[in-house]
């Protein structure tokens, strides 16, 4: 089984309320945020491992993300993968899912053999949800999208349950497949000692858009097909009027507050 | 080959249904269509309707504000499947050119948009909150990033159609109209390679009796709840305001209220009369989710709690000794 992870790094979510707008240019400023690995990037990651575990193979794990981001396959490396790969170069910037998904299933294609690709639902910064189909369309494979279990691999299918409103469905799908999950699929596994040891020794390798064979003009601002036109930061106060004392005071004034509101 | 934006005409709604129902949000989306064709003048408003015997639906479609019905309805469409009916949508798009596609992000359109966008090359944006037409005639599409701390304005300006996914309770559903208007049938030509995928068991679960975004009033607690036993004064406030339970994240991690109950930014929007908070902090991923409520009573032990800052109401004090008495106090009326 060659399963490969696709993970998204991204700005760490407890620093959030450091993000600031550049007054001049609306850029966003988040320098001085280290990106780490979302909840859904580990259970993707860990569903990867599981599977290896019980049928064999190697697990590749995968982004296309900045230099510094090796930090974060090294921490994949360390869960237990077999091996990293980041895609990296100045001409990715600015690349919007559809760009990205490109470039991710350029470097897929590259790779000898895959059977399953793992990532999470969606990722902790833009939170699209779209990589995944989207990678599956450019590989044409087919997808699942919110894997809430993978409940049977055999026969060159999967099974899986998969999260609806109000439900679920259970689909089997032909391999090699595309898998996204949510947070119910599993608990990731902590990065041992040992394992943080034996990363070092596994291989991570960058690849370039020269290595992938990309043109400037498929990917980074030019080769996306949407533009961010401006960024604002929302203004979501409320002039709050704000009731401290006694329980049955505060119970007075929030039951007249209410009649106002429902009549 | 370079689009010629010029050819592609008319605002599309992909109408969801499932086993025969057509889902809230089609209803909402074709609002958002009508408004956006009235600022593009007056564009055709388009639904895509497929499933297998619900023609019956359209006239519903052609009433809440479709002027034309493209209905693909054959057996291999009943249950949704990616690859089928991304085939079906794509091939209406290549042929018939439409300006704009909004799709429900609820599981189906979240999955089917992406799929599509690619397919037939052009840009997808997540979650709008709000479309509008600017004045160079393209689609602004204003969407969340960072769990809402961050908003961004997006513009697809060489690849048609423009397309956009809307959670449910965004819009709202215009008065039905008389109705006027057309139903085409599509062919549906599936290729053999799409049958990758097949459903084996659909299972539903008890639906609440009053979901979260029709309510007028949401009654929504946090991780400040504590325990299983206390979160029932957030169920008993809900029942005497005769309102809906909402949460944060950590009650569904816990499993005090289920999926479709979770308010935010991975959640629901909401936009009842009455909003109360119990036991929450305030994150911005559950404030983008509350913010159209029209009025917001906070209940919370810690006066530096975020949600002070979003609410019209503060009450700085521990639910448990607030919460019984509010629910006594509101029996008596």
């Amino acid at each position: 089984m060659n399963i490969v992870v696709c993970v998204k790094p991204a700005p760490d979510p407890k620093r959030w309320d450091t993000i600031q707008l550049d007054s001049i240019t609306k850029a966003l400023q988040r320098q001085g945020i280290p990106s780490v690995l979302g909840p859904l990037d580990k259970r993707a990651l860990e569903e990867g491992l599981c599977l290896k575990e019980k049928y064999g193979g190697k697990v590749a794990v995968m982004a296309m993300a900045p230099p510094s981001a090796k930090d974060n396959l090294m921490e994949a490396l360390a869960m237990g993968a077999d091996e990293g790969y980041l895609l990296s170069d100045p001409i990715f910037g600015g690349s919007d899912t559809w760009a990205t998904s490109l470039v991710l299933s350029r470097a897929i294609k590259k790779l000898e053999r895959y059977d399953l690709i793992f990532g999470g639902s969606y990722s902790l910064d833009g939170s699209t949800g779209h990589v995944g189909a989207q990678l599956a369309e450019f590989l044409a494979i087919p997808n699942v999208s919110q894997v809430a279990a993978v409940e049977n691999l055999e026969g060159g299918r999967v099974r899986t349950r998969c999260h609806k409103e109000f439900g679920y469905r259970i689909l089997e799908t032909n391999l090699p497949a595309l898998l996204t999950v949510t947070r119910e699929v599993n608990t990731p596994r902590f990065t041992s000692l040992l394992g943080v040891m034996e990363a070092e020794g596994k291989p991570l390798v960058t690849w370039t858009a020269v290595d992938l064979g990309i043109k400037a003009e498929e990917v980074g601002f030019k080769g996306s097909p949407t533009q961010t036109s401006d960024v604002f930061l929302p203004e979501m106060k409320r002039r709050s009027e704000i009731i401290t004392g006694e329980p049955e005071e505060i119970v007075k004034e929030i039951v007249q507050k209410i009649r106002q509101a429902i009549g | 080959m370079k689009t010629k934006l010029a050819d592609y005409k008319g605002i599309w709604v992909f109408a969801e249904q499932e086993e025969g129902c057509l889902a809230e949000i089609s209803l909402e989306l074709l609002s958002a269509a009508k408004a956006l064709a009235e600022k593009r003048n007056g564009a055709e408003v388009c639904a895509v309707l497929l499933g297998y015997k619900v023609e019956e639906l359209s006239n519903q479609l052609l009433a809440f504000g479709a002027d034309r019905v493209f209905l693909a309805d054959h057996a291999s469409l009943e249950k949704y499947l990616t690859l089928p009916y991304t085939r079906v949508v794509g091939q209406l798009i290549l042929e018939r050119k439409p300006e704009i596609l909004l799709l429900p992000a609820t599981s189906l359109g979240s999955d089917l948009a992406p799929r599509l966008a690619a397919r037939v090359k052009t840009g997808l944006s997540a979650h709008c909150t709000q479309l509008d037409i600017n004045e160079s005639g393209e689609l602004r599409q204003v969407v969340p990033a960072f769990g809402g701390k961050v908003m961004a304005t997006i513009l697809c300006q060489n690849h048609r159609p423009q397309m956009a996914t809307v959670r449910p309770g965004v819009f709202r559903r215009r008065k039905p109209q008389e109705i006027a208007g057309t139903i085409e049938n599509i062919p549906v030509e599936i290729k053999s390679e799409d049958f990758a995928q097949k459903v084996i068991e659909t299972h539903w679960e008890k639906r609440p009796v009053q979901s979260i975004e029709e309510a007028e009033v949401v009654v929504a607690g946090g991780a400040g709840i504590g325990n299983r036993q206390d979160w029932v004064w957030v169920e008993r406030l809900a029942e005497v305001l005769r309102g809906a339970v909402g949460g944060t994240r950590p009650p569904l991690d816990e499993g005090w209220i289920a999926e479709e109950q979770m308010i935010g930014q991975s959640g629901k929007t909401i936009r009842p009369k009455l909003y109360v908070g119990v036991g929450l902090s305030g994150v911005i991923q559950h404030i983008v989710g509350i913010q159209d409520a029209k009025v917001i009573i906070a209940i919370n032990h810690d006066p530096k709690a975020a949600i002070f800052q979003s609410a019209d109401l503060g009450a700085v004090a521990d639910f448990r000794k607030i919460v019984p008495l509010l629910v006594e106090a509101l029996k008596k009326k």
